[in-house]
């Protein structure tokens, strides 16, 4: 198939980008999106033209390093799929594809289609942890976990990281990134000691780096790719209204 | 602890070769012990002075994330560097099935011994005893740690950890997140990582890539690298550097690892003088996506655990047209089950991977270009119902479809095998130290824990023991002992290193050829997936001896890099890389044809079985070959370290 895309391109963190508009020739359907650019960039630099840069890594779906605004939807929406993980059979013979970067002041462009992920790595820093001093370990099965409560924890576990939530909310919300860590750790015991403080933290430090406030809107979950569900972000919003009352302590 | 386990065949006894280069410091006395009376005897850095020592980890997976958080705890100031993003991304993320630790949670007759027992048998004879005795050993206290982090492993409604059999192994001891473990040990793993960060212990510089290893006095005292946003060339001095940069399956081009994925920092402590081990022993996994096209870019894995339900057939006649469903009963060939009866389905991976490529030879593959198997879920879906089988796979039946357009639960999955771990790397002695004191090797990096091949859900076992416990632990007794002078950036060895990594990434942007660095990579993976792949001969072997030079130098003088080396330019990154690849290359055939024997994933056509198994010889090759860089991988020189199997006797494998 042929395809045209108008991808943003963009030097540098401080030059203004735009959109540039590419044919893409052979484009076969049993490519991914990622394969369709490569196919575009080896393109580009047979004419000597500078190729377009995207992060990338695990192509799997699984390491978040992807992630593009396709046709004005966060990953190209696709229910429960990565950029990485989309493939061209999903669009035609002809089509004409708009591939921007997230939009975010929390995540600035770097250039072309990449941004600076770092402010989730720092909501992380503020307190998605649970102080387990490596060595100071009971026996695994010391605590059975009720079934449920494991695998709704395992639920919030599987966030990639990859920002699309961001992306696709309106008001640049992360506000179901950060509720599915507060979640999976806050439904298991060992995270009991330091559930107050965590939400607390977290939800402060969100604020700091300037992601918008959550409006309940939905589009983030629709956007997720690990179909990470709103009723995390019902539980962040009772831990944070239990943490503020009880000013961050564990004692009730 | 005492075994009944037997050797099946005649004791032999190795050559012994003695070469004070590779002694790999085995502590004396019974194996059950070793590792206990070594961290006695280990000398101890006071906590307050802790501070004062600089430790280095570039690698934030499973090995470099552990190790850094477990020393940041400890009080080291530790700086860790990724080439992500963020931390979070290293490639253990990917990995899917399970992590063994021989907990005995199932009553089923496992112990510490017999995972160190199935693990050198796995590893084909080719591990040393000592080091992976301690890794079963500590396969215990890993789960222990990921269970207390909050990594959420399946349960069963009792509420107590589920475990689950995995290639190679009779006993149920692996632990699993539904088809992410590795993201749910990594994310432990980064979380503790974040919790140090945070607190001030480690400088964390992702979007980093180390270029090169400082060595001062003899000893490694930092490296060299290069920011991937702006570009700038620094030096990082420490007292001690771990490189747990994970493996270099992406030598062919195509491989399940991330695109990423290089083999560049332990390939440039090589040419520092660090020993490269064992660089021809690849895995070849049998269960990913056959290739769609030559746009292929990489391949997908499915987890090995589907061939617990999942039955693996071709059709009995070659070049069967007809649909599988079309195909009766008694007119497929469930060659596993019939070659390997008491192992079936769940036989190792290198001999289900050379099993595959055997029927696909005779022709009786299926699919595109006929390099396919089918793993088929019928009878399980028959048995289990459809809900069961969707509950244990589901996110991997949602991964086949996505990629393949095909629904695994209407029709079987195409499978092929694909390079997937590198057992090779760089050597490493008891401690984990390479060749270069104070360079220390841990994760998919090193060579030392998994033979000539390694077991399904042993690498994330091995990437955490290195990681949280073997590392912190040598390291501190490195440190201890002193004699590390104060150094600064204006050494001349810093200078230097500077300086050549400065004009090696200009040189890339000055050849201004016409060949990309991608085709430049994919033509290496042919050669290499033909040649050293899995199947090899001395005959193919010289040839790609002969083919990559030839490549070397057309890369040198044909390549075409665009844009600059001041800022982000990723054509830049990746030729780097290449660079590295295209010498590996040459070590790592080489290496398959110093070693005429077959041995796991190392399969040489001289060497086999009148049943086509492959044929050990301990009479000449049991020995790990460590390779000394002198100028050019055609004349790197080998250090032989001989094995020694004092607990469980050399024997030939057998899956029958
Ligand atoms: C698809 C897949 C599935 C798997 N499934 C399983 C499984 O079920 N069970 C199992 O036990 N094993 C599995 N494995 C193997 C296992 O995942 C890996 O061997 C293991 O995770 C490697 O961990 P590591 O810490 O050594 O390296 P990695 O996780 O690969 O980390 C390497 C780190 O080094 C950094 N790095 C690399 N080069 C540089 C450089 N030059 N400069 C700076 N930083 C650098 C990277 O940024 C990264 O942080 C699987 C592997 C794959 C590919
Ligand atoms: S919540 Fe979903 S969309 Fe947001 S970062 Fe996590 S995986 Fe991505
Ligand atoms: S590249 Fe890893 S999730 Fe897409």
């Amino acid at each position: 198939m042929k395809i045209t895309v108008n991808v943003w391109r963009q030097k540098n963190a401080s030059s203004k980008g735009r959109l540039e508009k590419y044919q893409v020739d052979h484009v076969s359907p049993d490519m991914s999106f990622l394969e369709m650019l490569d196919t575009l960039n080896q393109q580009l630099m047979a004419k000597g033209e500078v190729p377009i840069a995207f992060d990338h890594d695990c192509r799997e779906g699984i390491c978040g390093s992807c992630g593009v605004v396709i046709n004005g939807l966060a990953h190209g929406g696709q229910l429960a799929t990565t950029t990485c993980q989309l493939h061209m059979r999903k669009f035609k013979d002809g089509d004409n594809i708009t591939v921007e970067p997230w939009r975010a002041n929390a995540f600035p462009v770097i250039k072309d289609l990449m941004v600076d992920r770092g402010s989730f790595d720092r909501i992380i820093q503020a307190g998605g942890f649970i102080s387990a001093h490596t060595g100071s370990a009971p026996d695994a099965n010391g605590t059975p976990i009720p079934k449920e409560n494991a695998d709704l924890a395992f639920e919030g576990a599987q966030c990639i990281g990859c920002g699309a939530c961001v992306a696709a909310c309106p008001n640049a919300s992360a506000m179901l990134f950060t509720s599915a860590k507060v979640g999976h750790l806050g439904l298991l015991p060992q995270g009991q000691p330091e559930r107050q403080q965590r939400v607390l933290k977290m939800v402060a430090q969100m604020d700091t780096e300037g992601f918008g406030g959550c409006t309940n809107i939905g589009e983030c979950t629709a956007a997720c790719p690990k179909e990470i569900g709103l009723h995390f972000i019902s539980r962040l919003n009772r831990d944070l209204l239990g943490a503020t009352l009880r000013g961050g302590s564990t004692v009730d | 602890m005492t075994t009944e386990i037997k050797p099946q065949v005649d004791v032999r006894l190795p050559v012994e070769y003695t070469d004070a280069r590779v002694n790999a410091n085995i502590p004396a006395g019974p194996i059950e012990q070793k590792w206990s009376k070594h961290k006695f005897e280990m000398k101890l850095v006071n906590p307050s002075n802790r501070r004062k020592y600089t430790v280095i980890v570039v690698g934030t997976g499973l090995a470099g994330g552990a190790a850094a958080a477990t020393m940041a705890e400890m009080g080291y100031s530790v700086k860790a560097f990724c080439y992500q993003d963020s931390a979070r991304r290293a490639h253990s993320i990917a990995a899917q099935g399970g992590i063994n630790g021989a907990k005995n949670y199932r009553n089923d007759g496992d112990s510490v011994y017999r995972l160190f027992y199935d693990t050198i048998k796995g590893g084909d004879f080719r591990a040393r005893e000592a080091n992976v005795y301690r890794l079963a050993e500590l396969s215990v206290n890993i789960i222990d740690q990921c269970v207390a982090q909050g990594v959420p492993f399946a349960r069963e409604y009792s509420g107590y950890l589920d475990n689950r059999s995995f290639g190679g192994a009779q006993v149920s001891r692996t632990f699993y997140a539904r088809g992410q473990t590795g993201q749910q040990l990594m994310l432990g793993a980064y979380q503790a990582l974040s919790r140090q960060v945070a607190a001030g212990n480690v400088d964390l510089n992702e979007r980093t890539e180390m270029l090169d290893v400082i060595v001062i006095d003899g000893r490694a005292r930092g490296i060299v690298t290069r920011d991937m946003v702006t570009g700038k060339i620094e030096s990082h001095l420490a007292d001690a550097v771990v490189l747990a940069t994970g493996g270099y399956s992406n030598v062919f081009y195509l491989s399940t690892n991330a695109k990423g994925c290089n083999v560049t920092a332990t390939w440039r402590a090589h040419k520092r003088g660090a020993f490269f081990a064992n660089p021809c022993y690849t895995q070849i996994h049998p269960t990913c996506i056959p290739v769609s096209g030559d746009h292929q870019s990489k391949l997908t894995l499915m987890s090995e655990s589907l061939r617990n339900d999942g039955r693996v057939w071709v059709p009995l006649k070659a070049g069967d047209p007809r649909s599988p469903d079309k195909i009766p009963e008694d007119e497929r060939d469930y060659y596993l089950e019939r070659r390997y009866p008491s192992y079936g389905n769940l036989a190792p991976r290198d001999i289900s991977s050379r099993a595959a490529k055997i029927v696909c030879d005779e022709g009786r593959g299926v699919g595109p270009g006929g390099l396919g198997v089918y793993l088929d879920f019928t009878a399980a879906i028959k048995r289990l119902g459809e809900s069961t089988v969707r509950e244990r796979y589901g996110n991997l039946f949602d991964m086949y479809e996505r990629i393949t357009g095909e629904n695994p639960y209407k029709g079987p999955m195409r499978i092929y095998p694909a390079v997937h771990y590198t057992m090779g790397g760089l050597w490493v002695d008891y401690n984990l130290m390479s060749t270069i004191p104070g360079l220390f090797v841990g994760g998919e990096a090193n060579f030392s824990d998994h033979g000539a091949n390694r077991l399904g859900a042993s690498a994330l076992m091995q990437g955490l023991a290195d990681g949280y416990f073997v590392l912190p632990a040598t390291i501190s007794n490195y440190l201890a002992q002193g004699g590390l002078e104060k150094v600064d950036t204006t050494h001349s060895a810093v200078q230097e290193a500077v300086q050549s990594v400065t004009a090696l990434t200009q040189k890339f942007l000055d050849i201004k050829g016409t060949r990309t660095v991608d085709s430049f990579h994919r033509e290496l993976g042919k050669i290499m997936w033909e040649y050293c792949g899995m199947s090899r001969t001395d005959e193919g072997l010289r040839y790609a001896l002969q083919r990559i030079p030839e490549l070397r130098q057309q890369f040198w003088t044909d390549l075409r890099v665009l844009g600059s080396g001041d800022d982000l330019n990723q054509e830049l990154e990746k030729a780097g890389r290449v660079a590295d690849f295209i010498e590996l290359g040459e070590l790592m055939c080489l290496d398959a044809l110093e070693r005429a024997e077959s041995c796991g994933g190392h399969f040489r056509e001289e060497s086999q079985t009148p049943d086509g198994e492959a044929l050990r010889n301990d009479d000449d090759y049991c020995y790990v070959a460590a390779w000394e860089h002198t100028g050019e991988p055609s004349k790197a020189v080998l250090h032989r370290e001989t094995l020694h199997f004092e607990n469980i006797h050399l024997a030939q494998r057998s899956y029958k």
